[in-house]
């Protein structure tokens, strides 16, 4: 597969020894001109829609009486708690399954690379029309997982979306869904990397089953399964779609998730401020996540 | 050359093992594969059934939607004339809105390989000085969630005028695009020697036309994988272009599709069909160009 090839070079090189990484005698006269005009777009893009944003939206919610209201709105709490939620067992469960489902996939033989092929459909079809799918197959009197309920078991179904707990289960189970696909081929990239022959020689030392697992496989997957957590919960967090559109964030808001409230409170309640300020209070939870990853990604060029 | 001989000594020993051990060995292959083909069926349950409920629905009549089959008693193609010729009131600028999608698709695929392309350039292979500033706001980029910047890039957009104008939806699309873009120009470009640059810099060339005529025609691969993540971004993506666009004239295939859900009564065959013809350039578009991207992405989740 392509992705192993890509990850051998890498480590091919980093043993090759340290090569030239610049131009001879660094940049001389015009070059130094041309070198800066070719970065003037991105900082002119990053200038105007990432810092100019970013500070007007710590302008925006800037007062401390905003966060006292946000306090006293009984929706403000049920969406931290779906968010931790959200948080704690979405992405958790998401990355462990993925985990062991890349360890099924590694098995030989031509299904195996078929099935793949089928299961990685839910991050290959765009967001929305799977949510909205996912949103009707759960409708209690027409959806088809209560009349499949029905006809396989005779039984009335579940009100999936009226209810508060079933409701937020199914959004992390749609998010499951949509997810997984994506970080088991990660993570199946980063096992085939692991080189054949320290399976083999352990193979031959007694490690097999779950032992390899525990002692060879997961050892060596283990920073990158920490970094693609981390990077996935950010991702998580600002995951707008799901809720949205699998629970609407009903019944009676009780499916809210930070992401998805900072909007309604800006747009339906028509109060940015306050919108901004639902979103910040995420910031506690992202900035020191966001601080691992970076020294994570730096120092530890996560071994493989 | 190890694996060889690991293989050999392999071998060697099954010849020595005892029947006994073969019989067990025989034993415990017959439980995985049993198992294996268990798990299959699962994940090809769980993997397809809101795929397969798109299809069912957009295949119903109205009255069928609204019943207890599984499977439509007359399965037409009629929600999908109806799509095609317009015949629906939400659908009365379909095509239009289609081709604002791909207009959106192609400006956001071209502006971020060119800005990122150029800007790694610059950074990686000119080695301007402090360019690891820029590449570290790119990383710092990547991991804001944009869900969390949309409000003030909403009332910046109000501001200057350009709600309801694909221009405001592009930048926005291009600026959540670059980062990672540039974050994989700089891990692939790493792979290409620099004796390239010089011997062309030795002959006169310009750095416009090392970056136009040596860089760019080597990096293919990375482009072909960063184009194809961008254009998947921009078709798919929908919090940015509900809230930027709401004109029917102006709005993109996704922001028309979430509009069936305004009435009650949504009419959930004609949407099941138009988010079928929404979904498929992107299914395709993903499958053609799995193998590189996967590449792509492991590369930056893996490699850093």
């Amino acid at each position: 597969m392509d992705a192993t090839q890509v990850i051998e070079t890498g480590r091919g090189k980093a043993i090759a020894g340290p090569r030239r990484r610049s131009w001879r005698g660094g940049l001389q006269g015009s070059e130094y001109t041309w070198a800066l005009a070719f970065v003037v777009p991105y900082i002119a893009v990053f200038l105007v829609f990432v810092a100019y944003p970013v500070a007007f939206g710590l302008w925006l919610g800037h007062e401390p009486k905003l966060y006292a209201e946000l306090w006293d709105d009984p929706v403000y709490k049920m969406t931290v708690i779906n968010t931790i939620l959200y948080l704690v067992i979405g992405v958790n469960v998401k990355m462990f399954l993925a985990l062991l489902l890349s360890g099924f996939f590694m098995r030989p033989g031509w299904w195996v690379k078929a099935l793949l092929m089928i299961y990685v459909l839910p991050w290959a079809v765009p967001a929305l029309p799977t949510f909205i799918s996912i949103h009707w197959m759960l409708n209690t009197d027409y959806g088809l997982v209560n009349n499949l309920l029905y006809d396989l078991f005779g039984s009335n179904g579940v009100p999936w979306l009226d209810q508060r707990w079933p409701a937020m289960g199914s959004v992390i189970a749609a998010y499951i869904w949509k997810n997984m696909p994506f970080w088991t081929v990660i993570l199946l990239a980063g096992r085939m990397a692991i080189p054949e022959d320290i399976r083999e020689a352990a193979k031959i030392d007694g490690a097999t089953g779950i032992k390899s697992f525990t002692l060879i496989t997961f050892p060596m997957l283990a920073n990158l399964y920490l970094v693609c957590t981390l990077l996935s919960t950010i991702f998580t967090v600002g995951d707008f779609n799901t809720s949205t559109f699998v629970s609407g964030g009903g019944p009676a808001f009780s499916t809210y998730v930070l992401a998805t409230l900072g909007i309604r409170d800006a747009f339906d309640l028509a109060h940015p401020e306050l919108g901004v300020a639902a979103v910040m209070t995420a910031l506690p939870l992202i900035i020191p996540l966001v601080i691992i990853l970076m020294r994570k990604l730096r120092t530890a060029q996560v071994q493989l | 050359m190890t694996a060889v001989t690991v293989s050999n000594l392999d071998a060697a020993r099954a010849r020595d093992t005892s029947q006994a051990m073969r019989r067990a060995a025989k034993r415990r292959r017959y439980v995985a594969n049993g198992f294996s083909v268990v798990l299959a069926a699962v994940l090809l349950v769980w993997t397809l059934m809101p795929i397969y409920n798109i299809v069912m629905v957009s295949l119903e009549s109205h009255n069928d939607v609204f019943s207890n089959n599984i499977w439509p008693d007359y399965p037409s193609l009629n929600g999908y004339g109806v799509v095609i010729h317009q015949g629906h009131w939400y659908l009365q600028y379909f095509w239009h809105q289609y081709g604002n999608s791909i207009y959106v698709g192609v400006a956001v695929t071209f502006l971020t390989l060119l800005i990122s392309s150029m800007t790694s350039f610059s950074i990686g292979r000119m080695r301007l000085k402090h360019g690891w500033l820029l590449t570290n706001t790119a990383l710092l980029t990547y991991v804001i969630p944009a869900s969390f910047l949309a409000i003030p890039f909403y009332r910046i957009m109000q501001n200057y005028g350009l709600t309801n104008n694909l221009w405001s939806v592009i930048a926005a699309m291009v600026t959540f695009a670059t980062p990672y873009a540039i974050f994989i120009f700089q891990n692939y470009g790493a792979s290409i020697p620099m004796e390239l640059d010089e011997s062309a810099r030795i002959d006169g060339a310009s750095p416009w036309q090392i970056y136009y005529k040596i860089y760019l025609p080597l990096m293919a691969p990375a482009l072909v994988a960063v184009g194809t993540y961008a254009l998947l971004l921009a078709w798919n993506e929908y919090l940015y272009q509900f809230l930027l666009l709401s004109d029917k004239r102006t709005m993109t295939v996704p922001v028309a599709l979430a509009q069936f859900l305004n009435s009650d009564e949504a009419p959930w065959n004609y949407m099941m069909a138009t988010a079928i013809v929404y979904a498929l350039p992107p299914i395709a578009a993903y499958y053609c160009f799995r193998q590189k991207m996967t590449g792509g992405l492991t590369m930056g989740g893996v490699k850093g």
